[in-house]
């Protein structure tokens, strides 16, 4: 394989904006996306950076943005494309923005995506913001078979291999796996770019296939049942001491120190 | 052809986090330095803000003026000193070759103008000449097919940057009014030219403005703004151009108000007098109030103004009473949230500070608000004659 043919895979998500204050809906079924800032999932975000970069850096030729939900999803990919992805499918899977395709059904849908476009690399969040599920990429690669590195803090192309530093518990770990490879991406991978306005334009006459799940075949009913969701507790207003004495008995009287 | 709606959202979805993430943690630099620093200039050009008026066939965005005033908005939720950066360019500076240029001229500047590599400024104002803009002293006397350019600019902004100059000048000694001036592009590096060390302001530091001296320039009649036959036509152009310039200037108004109020409401959320946040207080209550009230007809006024100048390509009544109505404001909500602020507000720790001086300068450039008032009341005599 040569190196300059490579082709990377990009999934997207489409999620509440970061900067969004969010609201569990009054049932407690979920969260509140209706009139909500929508954007892309910040680690999703960093992998499309590290795919453009691969290919800025002459290792990889073409990089393709995937994103599977609502329709309003082709903005996520739109970003993608001003960033500079070459072009991006989208898979509308669902009508309403409070259905939450599962990972499992995503992967699903990733592996036939696959299967056609041939990329040597999938490049991946290690999980979205919303739900925190950190799955996707995993039994992606275990439908596909492929070698995985995930909460990846760097990654190098080496030949027809990805050598990986992982962020793991009390450090890092340097792993080499064999391509093709799915990796996911860490939060200190890069620092992504702004879609710039010019690039914006241009992006506008870069392709976007819409295609829907039925499509691939692959059934995207829920599988979990969610059954309770609750905003984390307030936190408690603080207490002003005159001085540091107060402060120390006030915390030995909480048992803290 | 314009820019959709859906892709406008998105320019300004992405213009909107490029404030928040990179240029409003990078106020109190530039309030220190007095300047931009390098790679935020960088950043600014290719996010692309330097073109945002400029004709996408000519390597710009080409916003209507309505986006523009939008964007603008956006733009000046940041300190409205990274908008003087690039406002030259988008506004007074590129406006001029844009409405009456010849192709050459379209060619030869606007693509280096949208990209940022070439800074445009705009030189009308004179030491004596400030407001009678119509009375300038500067001359161009002919030379053959040349002209030689004599006189002295004055508060030139981004003149210290400047690749080219937009430069108005006397070219009929016998005629004293605008009718016998010329606009004229003008290359910085041409030889004769002096720019003076910058100003030293109130505010807006970071902004650069100079004295722009003349002596002796020789530059040929193609430098004419729509070439030899608009010899003597130059008001006219300056007064088109200021004439968008104002929707421009009421646009940060608009964006540095909305800020303002932003930083003064959530002041009053967090400041605890009297057992309660401020903001409970009914006083408080009507000075943020009052602001809002103002900031959102400013606004639309606004809005409906560029909305106006697209439809008709020209608003001049709605125009300055936009740049009056909303430079106004911006200063009222200033002071307003100054005050909600208390004390604090008075430091420098505080944004509002440094906002609140910023602000002044609005009801100052591109027209004073006496100046706006003039053309709006002459304006409607104007037309109260035409209807009679």
């Amino acid at each position: 394989m040569g190196e300059n043919a490579m082709k990377v895979l990009v999934p997207v998500k489409r999620v509440i904006d970061y900067n969004v204050k969010v609201r569990v809906k009054a049932d407690g079924s979920g969260v509140d996306l209706a009139n909500v800032k929508m954007s892309m999932n910040p680690f999703d975000e960093i992998a499309v950076e590290e795919a453009i970069r691969l290919k800025e850096a002459g290792m990889a030729e073409e990089v393709v943005a995937v994103s599977i939900g609502v329709k309003q999803a082709q903005e996520t990919l739109r970003t993608a494309l001003a960033m500079g992805a070459d072009r991006a499918i989208l898979v509308v899977a669902a009508d309403d923005v409070h259905q939450d395709i599962e990972p499992l059904a995503v992967a699903k849908i990733l592996a036939k995506i696959v299967e056609e476009e041939q990329p040597q690399l999938v490049m991946a969040g290690k999980q979205a913001i919303d739900n925190d599920m950190n799955a996707t990429g995993q039994m992606l690669s275990a439908l596909l078979g492929w070698s995985q590195a995930t909460f990846a803090s760097e990654v190098k192309v080496e030949g027809d291999n990805a050598v990986v530093t992982r962020e793991v518990d009390g450090g890092l770990q340097t792993i080499k796996v064999k391509m093709p490879a799915i990796v996911t991406v860490d939060l200190r991978l890069n620092e992504p770019r702004y879609a710039s306005l010019p690039n914006i334009m241009k992006a506008k006459k870069k392709p976007l296939d819409e295609k829907t799940a039925e499509d691939y075949g692959v059934d995207v009913s829920p599988r979990l049942e969610v059954v309770k969701t609750t905003e984390p507790e307030a936190r408690k207003a603080g207490e002003m001491v005159p001085d540091v004495d107060t402060l120390v008995a006030k915390l030995k009287e909480k048992g803290v120190v | 052809m314009s820019v959709d709606d859906d892709t406008f959202e998105q320019l300004l979805d992405s213009v909107r986090r490029y404030v928040r993430e990179r240029l409003i943690p990078a106020e109190t630099r530039v309030e220190d330095e007095d300047d931009i620093p390098e790679e935020i200039v960088q950043e600014m050009r290719e996010m692309g803000l330097f073109g945002l008026s400029i004709p996408e066939s000519f390597g710009g965005i080409g916003l209507t003026t309505l986006q523009e005033s939008r964007l603008v908005e956006a733009l000046c939720y940041a300190s409205v000193s990274f908008r003087s950066l690039v406002g030259t360019n988008v506004g007074i500076g590129s406006q001029g070759i844009v409405m009456d240029g010849t192709d050459a001229q379209k060619a030869a500047y606007l693509p280096a103008l949208a990209s940022g590599e070439m800074i445009a400024s705009f030189a009308l104002t004179e030491p004596d000449i400030g407001s009678d803009a119509a009375h300038l002293k500067t001359t161009a006397r002919r030379d053959g097919r040349d002209f030689i350019l004599n006189g002295t600019k004055r508060y030139i902004t981004n003149a210290v940057r400047a690749g080219v100059f937009t430069v108005f000048a006397r070219t009929d000694p016998d005629r004293p009014g605008g009718d016998g001036v010329s606009a004229f592009l003008l290359p910085a590096d041409t030889p004769g030219i002096t720019v003076a060390k910058p100003d030293r302001k109130l505010g807006q530091r970071g902004t650069k403005t100079s004295d722009v001296i003349f002596e002796d320039v020789r530059l040929p009649e193609s430098a004419i703004i729509g070439g030899p036959d608009n010899l003597n036509r130059g008001f006219r152009t300056a007064m088109k151009v200021l004439d968008r310039g104002r929707v421009h200037v009421a646009s940060i108004a608009v964006g540095t108000a909305q800020r303002m109020l932003d930083e003064a409401t959530a002041y009053a959320m967090s400041r605890i007098q009297f057992g309660q946040p401020i903001a409970q207080h009914q006083l408080v209550q009507a000075l943020l109030a009052e602001s809002q009230a103002e900031l959102l007809a400013a606004r639309h006024l606004v809005r409906a103004t560029a909305q106006e100048y697209d439809t008709h390509g020209q608003a001049i009544l709605m125009a300055s009473s936009s740049k009056l109505f909303a430079s106004e404001m911006a200063f009222r909500v200033a002071d307003r949230a100054l005050q909600v602020h208390g004390g604090a507000g008075y430091m420098a720790e505080y944004p509002i500070e440094r906002l609140f001086r910023d602000a002044r300068l609005l009801r100052i450039y591109e027209g004073t608000s006496q100046i706006q008032q003039m053309i709006i009341a002459r304006r409607m005599i104007k037309e109260y004659e035409e209807r009679a």
